[in-house]
């Protein structure tokens, strides 16, 4: 598999930071899951972490250490788990995670012109959703408020931008304007984050926004 | 399982070779307390058969001398990142005592010791003053029960040593703004501009490091 559409290095210092919303770390765990690149960049912020944990001491309490050694009094290390690669076709494991499955358990909502969606519960600051675009059908012509991430988890979608296939992450910005269309090989499903609403161009589907919230 | 003697003799060879066409960093070492903090990959390896010696042997004397030297620093980072002391302090132990029982998942091919007490306070941090779920990413087919690699062990312990000593060696305002970023105190676009500064050798070569490893496991010969 090869991944042509990465993250931006913004997005993996946030998400190495830990100052994302729940969403987005889902989206860029995601990816990270499927393209080593990006989990070597991700590991880069880490150590940037890691050097940055180097810089700020503040005294600890006189009992704390005794306190701690009371917590793991008489424990052995955890043994090394080996953890079952649970490996679903098209969800990742951190996906799969929240899905509580694979494609079965996804509980889709129609939101018209045969697509679906299903939200995914995360904290409120951004939103992660589900899409599943029938082949060859094309997303309304929208732009951006804040952030959109679109994760390929199988089929394809094009835009201005380029072909995105399974792996491949769009970043789109407020500058962005797009209509995504399916690939005509298949219906094309995605994990799609956003921060705020889109912002669509034309009304009908601006008039369906607050029932679909999209 | 290599000692730790082993690790510094072959540290001082393999320092030959990485040094090449590198400059001496700038030592600035600040901290509160005054004490010069450990940053060269000597002390890191010295981290490293801590952790190994508490998988190991379950030793608490290697555990106390990790926790000296990093309970502060996690409770500077927790207090920097809007922990109140009691909440700070609580975490502190948490993260200890994690650091204790995860002792045995720890690759030092991946990350320096800080690096990985680093995950571990901020996804703490996430949990408890964010309350927030953290998604991980899979768990790579790679993991710590294979032998690693004692060059990536030693060019990761090296990378991350040098990369404290070029944080410390930025512009005032630069370094800050990392800071400020890992503390949870810049927007997505804030952050945007920080991560075009100039730490991108440094970034490199650990990269570099990763993709040997990656290399090595798709042909193992």
């Amino acid at each position: 598999m090869t991944i042509k559409h990465h993250l931006t290095d913004a997005l993996l210092m946030g998400y190495s930071a830990g100052n994302l919303p729940e969403a987005f770390n889902l989206a860029v765990a995601s990816h990270i899951s499927l393209c080593d690149e990006c989990r070597a960049r991700e590991f880069e912020f880490d150590a940037v972490g890691g050097a940055v944990l180097e810089t700020e001491q503040a005294a600890v309490s006189q009992d704390c250490f005794a306190n701690v050694l009371n917590m793991i009094q008489g424990s052995a290390p955890d043994p090394v788990q080996q953890k079952p690669s649970v490996s679903d076709p098209v969800f990742p494991v951190p996906l799969a995670e929240y899905v509580q499955g694979g494609l079965d358990a996804v509980k889709w909502r129609r939101i018209g012109m045969g697509a679906k969606q299903a939200i995914l519960k995360t904290s409120d600051q951004a939103t992660a959703r589900l899409l599943c675009i029938p082949a060859g059908t094309a997303v309304p012509d929208h732009g951006h408020n804040g952030i959109e991430l679109t994760l390929v988890l199988q089929g394809a979608f094009e835009d201005e931008e380029g072909v995105f296939a399974r792996g491949d992450i769009e970043v789109a910005t407020e500058e962005v304007d797009h209509t995504p269309i399916a690939d005509m090989s298949g219906d094309c499903i995605c994990l799609a984050v956003t921060d705020a609403p889109l912002r669509f161009h034309s009304w009908l589907p601006r008039l369906a926004q607050p029932f679909l919230r999209i | 399982m290599y000692g730790t003697n082993q690790i510094a003799a072959d540290y001082d060879a393999g320092a030959v070779a990485f040094a090449v066409n590198m400059p001496e960093p700038k030592r600035r070492m600040r901290s509160k307390a005054g004490k010069v903090s450990p940053s060269d990959s000597q002390a890191s390896v010295q981290w490293i058969a801590c952790v190994q010696r508490i998988r190991d042997a379950q030793d608490e004397a290697a555990f106390s001398k990790l926790f000296q030297h990093f309970a502060p620093r996690v409770k500077g980072y927790l207090l920097k990142s809007g922990a109140d002391n009691s909440l700070a302090e609580e975490c502190v132990q948490d993260v200890m005592a994690t650091v204790w029982r995860k002792a045995g998942q720890y690759d030092p091919s991946r990350a320096s010791v800080s690096t990985w007490i680093f995950t571990i306070a901020r996804n703490r941090q996430i949990d408890v003053l964010r309350k927030q779920a953290r998604p991980q990413p899979e768990d790579l087919p790679w993991g710590p029960e294979a032998e690693p690699d004692q060059v990536d062990v030693l060019a990761i312990q090296q990378d991350s040593a040098r990369l404290v000593d070029a944080l410390s060696a930025l512009p005032n305002n630069q370094r800050e703004m990392i800071e400020k970023a890992y503390f949870g105190d810049l927007s997505h676009s804030e952050i945007a501009e920080v991560t075009g500064l100039p730490l991108g050798t440094i970034k490199s070569r650990i990269r570099m490091a990763l993709d040997r490893l990656r290399q090595a496991l798709k042909d193992p010969t």
